[in-house]
């Protein structure tokens, strides 16, 4: 297998941003932020062709973030993305249309103000995929691929409802021919029952254009359904990474434990009081994360070392990764 | 047979929009025991909030409850004034809403909102205010309370935050407390502590609970009672685990089946096709039946709510089988 | 669905539900079509010296002059019937009002939108430049444009497009930086769409709603800044009156009791900035998300 997605040591700083009235005011001794966020910390992944990774972590973990890097619509601070070889930014440019995006809110990520057809067929016309005089035609076979009545290309985008949106967001990217997908919660925002023809529609559509993923949720078992390989991440680092199946049958990393464990499952029994396990307090601040391993203070199995020194990444058997200095010891032993 | 509390009987609430009648809930009864926490489960648009603004007495215009009967503890909230209202709401009835942002006051700290809270139901003095608020707090789950107190919303974190909105709607130990999505925005850690402690804190206040969601899974591990609404109305309720192992409407099946847990992994989920309709223009009879596959000429017909001992299902032809009989 | 619901199509139907708003707009359509035939439907033409007679000067409203018509609103000290003098008079100032407006709604939008989306040091300068200016009364710098230029049409109307488009900056400003987060401008430079096409397709169009607000209001506000100035002495060659002019015109008769060379030229003008005032309320209601229903 070859990587056709690879990211090496990514890191995305957003700085203190300073307006002129706040540096004014910071030089007169005002109180201002002037610490800068490290939203994604040398992050390395690669994803072979065709494969779908599951990219999973709590509000601020820095997932949308890294999933923004790999689309090309923010420029690392260090590091390169590459895709099949070639860099996706040039000069803070994105450079290449081989990688799309899908957005979480559809009622957002469409312009209110232009016609689906339009905005489906927008993007080929500017890159030379469709001619304009076959722009309805164009549209129209890719309303069709994502289960959408070509008739409605005239409409604007308040008269569809949640999923049928999603399914323009989505035909809008597959109109650009990517071979990457970058799914932002595309469900998250959709009802229970629409959820369901969504990640239906994605795994046929990954399949037979054979796309390679990228799919970030917060909701696991979304991932879990979706995702060959799953990576969860915590205050900008991913923590764990591997095949979706070995890592919930067995998580390496003490944090991904607790994260599945929280995880409300459905109750059958009528006696049953579900407990959940519960992690102590909340995710710092990345304004000033923890010393050491950034999980240390809320973790079970934490050590003196692991306060002083933060984990490498470190490859264990079943192409599994970890970033723990104690992840054997959270392995169940077979 | 323990008390009843609040009994809603046939509730049904318009709105009366310009392009039309919006019928957000419609002949909507149910019961809720003393301590009991029921779920009210749906979609958006089915009428699951409106329900709890009904209750509350919080239908703004262009909406009205037209008709039915909201009783808690045997005073009939629908025939009260809107002083009577407001006396009792906050008191006997409170709420919990998704965004905890939207009920506390930006420029009042913690401490202070909760006196106000106080103050607004009972005289006590600022020392039994200050203490009660303090309790509280830390009953949900915030650590150093009374330190806490001075501290302005903006810098809780939204887990704090929410948890604070529920001490305060826990400040005059109300009867019922309808908690509209409250842990949807939240991290699932968060969403783990609370549900874990709202649970608690149901069984030891005696306080009932309706907890609004869409989440199966976060409903099957708080609720003992579930209703399931669609399209305004209440089609299916019951226990909530008798319920979720055997449900009869073919909705509420539908929906258990298109969850991904209910389905290996990389293969199609199982879903319902077509879209919630529209409230404006609800086809006549039963509104699940354009998505239903079961559905005959008999479903032209608006069915009737079927009660078979705790459970009740509105479905001429339901799916699943009676209930092996109850010990 | 409803096929024909166009986002032009919900607009009017919701505009129509308010009857002094339709009211309002009919009366801006009357005196705008009033004012554009106005040498077909003027008894007389007022600016040819040939159909003037001293002997019909400063006649009250009713008077039946040597041309053998009816004075309706009687005569100005020239011997102009005031009727055709206010219809001509109407022409000139709803055309410098729109072309004032036009063009500070075109410079506004550009300055502001360029700053959103640029950001950085350009935003700061042009903001910054467009804040001081909006310190300074409009009528303060028209006036002294006015001033350093002369007269003329075009003098007075860059002076009102200079005393006029911080406004629009502003606005044009506002909307666009708070589209400019929004996720469909997102997906569209991730596409990627050049910044033209960004530009010109998305933000644009979606910040029309509150320049069509401001830019109702600031036509309004042109046309009366133009009587002012006009007023004052200021504003047009003594050739093209305007409403502004007309009200100064009769100014001096005041108080010897021909006050209707004065006044109503005063209420056509304020009949139209009142109306086109209520149209631009209900215009900035419907596109106010929060009195939405």
């Amino acid at each position: 297998m070859t990587d056709f997605v690879s990211l090496e040591n990514i890191s995305r700083v957003f700085g203190p941003n300073l307006t002129t009235g706040e540096k004014i005011a910071s030089k007169l001794g005002a109180t201002v932020e002037t610490r800068s966020i490290h939203a994604v910390s040398n992050v390395s992944l690669s994803v072979s062709k065709g494969e779908t990774v599951g990219l999973v972590g709590e509000s601020g973990c820095g997932k949308s973030t890294l999933g923004r890097l790999v689309a090309g619509i923010l420029p690392p601070s260090s590091g390169t993305v590459l895709i099949d070889g070639s860099p996706v930014i040039k000069d803070g440019v994105k450079a290449t249309t081989r990688v799309q995006t899908v957005f979480q809110d559809p009622f957002a990520s469409l312009d209110p103000r232009m016609k689906v057809g339009e905005t489906v067929a927008e993007g080929p016309i500017a890159h030379g995929l469709a001619k304009k005089s076959e722009a309805n035609a164009y549209a129209a076979k890719w309303f069709e691929r994502v289960g959408l009545d070509p008739v409605w290309l005239d409409r604007y985008p308040h008269q569809f409802s949640g999923g049928q949106r999603q399914r323009i967001a989505i035909a809008r990217a597959l109109a650009m021919q990517p071979d990457v997908l970058i799914c932002d919660e595309p469900v998250a925002s959709l009802d229970v029952s629409i959820q369901a023809q969504i990640i239906n529609l994605f795994l046929e559509l990954t399949r037979d254009l054979e796309l390679t993923t990228i799919f970030i949720s917060h909701d696991l078992s979304v991932v879990q359904h979706v995702s060959d390989r799953i990576a969860i991440m915590y205050l900008g680092q991913i923590v764990e990474l591997g095949p979706v199946d070995e890592v919930f049958e067995n998580p390496a990393h003490p944090y991904t434990a607790a994260l599945f464990g929280s995880v409300p499952k459905l109750v059958l029994d009528d006696h049953e009081l579900v407990r959940f396990d519960t992690i102590e307090g909340e995710v710092p601040s990345p304004l000033s994360p923890p010393s050491g391993c950034f999980y240390h203070p809320r973790c079970p199995l934490a050590g003196e070392h692991c306060a002083i020194t933060g984990p490498e990444m470190t490859t264990i058997p079943n192409s599994r990764s970890v970033t723990c200095h104690n992840y054997q010891r959270q392995l169940k032993q077979k | 047979m323990t008390e009843t509390v609040l009994s809603v009987k046939n509730l049904t609430t318009h709105f009366f929009t310009r392009s039309g009648v919006v019928k957000a809930v419609d002949n909507v009864s149910f019961d809720l025991a003393k301590g009991e926490i029921m779920g009210l489960v749906g979609e958006s648009g089915s009428g699951k909030t409106v329900t709890g603004f009904s209750l509350l007495g919080l239908v703004d215009e262009p909406g009205r409850i037209v008709s039915g009967s909201i009783t808690l503890k045997d005073k009939a909230l629908t025939s009260l004034s809107n002083a009577e209202l407001r006396r009792w709401r906050g008191r006997e009835i409170s709420m919990i809403f998704q965004d905890p942002i939207a009920t506390l006051n930006p420029v009042l700290t913690i401490g202070r909102q909760m006196r106000l809270a106080i103050a607004a139901h009972e005289r006590t003095s600022a020392r039994a205010a200050e203490d009660r608020a303090t309790d509280l707090l830390s009953k949900v789950g915030i650590p150093s309370a009374r330190a806490r107190l001075d501290a302005y919303p903006h810098e809780f974190s939204g887990g704090m935050r929410q948890r604070v909105a529920i001490a305060i709607a826990l400040l005059h130990r109300p009867s019922v407390i309808i908690a509209d999505e409250p842990t949807t925005a939240l991290d699932v850690s968060i969403q783990a502590q609370i549900l874990q402690q709202m649970r608690v804190l149901a069984a030891e206040t005696g306080t009932a609970m309706i907890w609004i969601s869409h989440d199966l899974a976060v409903v099957s591990s708080l609720a003992s009672k579930l209703a399931v609404m669609y399209a305004g109305r209440i089609v299916e309720q019951g226990p909530t685990a008798t319920l979720l192992r055997n449900p009869r409407h073919p909705y509420t099946a539908g929906l258990m089946n298109s969850l991904p847990a209910m389905t290996k992994p990389g293969t199609p989920l199982k879903q319902i096709p077509g879209t919630t309709p529209s409230l404006l223009s609800l086809p006549p009879g039963c509104p699940f039946a354009p998505r239903c596959q079961r559905a005959t000429a008999q479903c032209q017909h608006d069915p009737e709510l079927t009660i078979h001992g705790d459970r009740g299902w509105r479905c001429f032809d339901p799916v699943g089988h009676m209930d092996e009989v109850s010990s | 669905m409803n096929r024909q619901s166009t986002p032009f199509t919900r607009f009017w139907n919701e505009f129509r539900e308010n009857r002094i708003a339709v009211l309002a707009l009919s009366i801006v359509v009357l005196l705008a079509l009033l004012a554009l035939f106005a040498s077909f439907v003027s008894p007389q033409n007022p600016y040819d010296l040939a159909n003037l007679s001293l002997m019909d000067s400063r006649r009250p409203p009713g008077f039946v002059g040597t041309g053998g018509y009816t004075h309706w609103l009687g005569t100005d000290p020239q011997g102009r019937d005031l009727l055709s003098a206010i219809f001509y008079g109407l022409r000139i100032s709803i055309q410098i009002g729109l072309a004032a407006g036009f063009v500070s709604l075109s410079i506004g939008a550009a300055l502001g939108i360029l700053a959103a989306y640029i950001g950085g040091r350009v935003e700061n300068l042009i903001m910054r430049l467009v804040d001081l200016q909006l310190s300074f009364p409009a009528i303060l710098l028209a006036l002294v444009i006015v001033a350093l230029l002369g007269q003329g049409k075009v003098q007075l109307i860059s002076a009102l497009v200079a005393a006029q488009y911080a406004y629009f900056a502003r606005t044009a400003y506002g909307a666009a930086k708070a589209e400019r987060g929004k996720d469909y401008i997102e997906a569209a430079v991730a596409t990627p769409l050049g910044s033209r096409l960004v530009i010109l397709k998305h933000l644009l169009p979606n910040c029309t709603p509150p320049l069509i607000v401001v830019a109702t209001v600031q036509i309004a506000n042109s046309i009366s800044l133009e009587a002012t100035l006009s007023f004052l002495g200021l504003g047009l060659p003594v050739t093209e009156p305007s409403l502004g002019m007309l009200i100064s015109n009769g100014f001096p008769y005041m108080m010897s009791g021909r006050y209707w060379i004065s006044v109503y030229p005063g209420v056509a003008l304020i009949i139209l900035i009142v109306a086109i005032n209520i149209v631009g309320d209900q215009v900035r209601d419907q596109f106010n998300p929060r009195l939405r229903r």
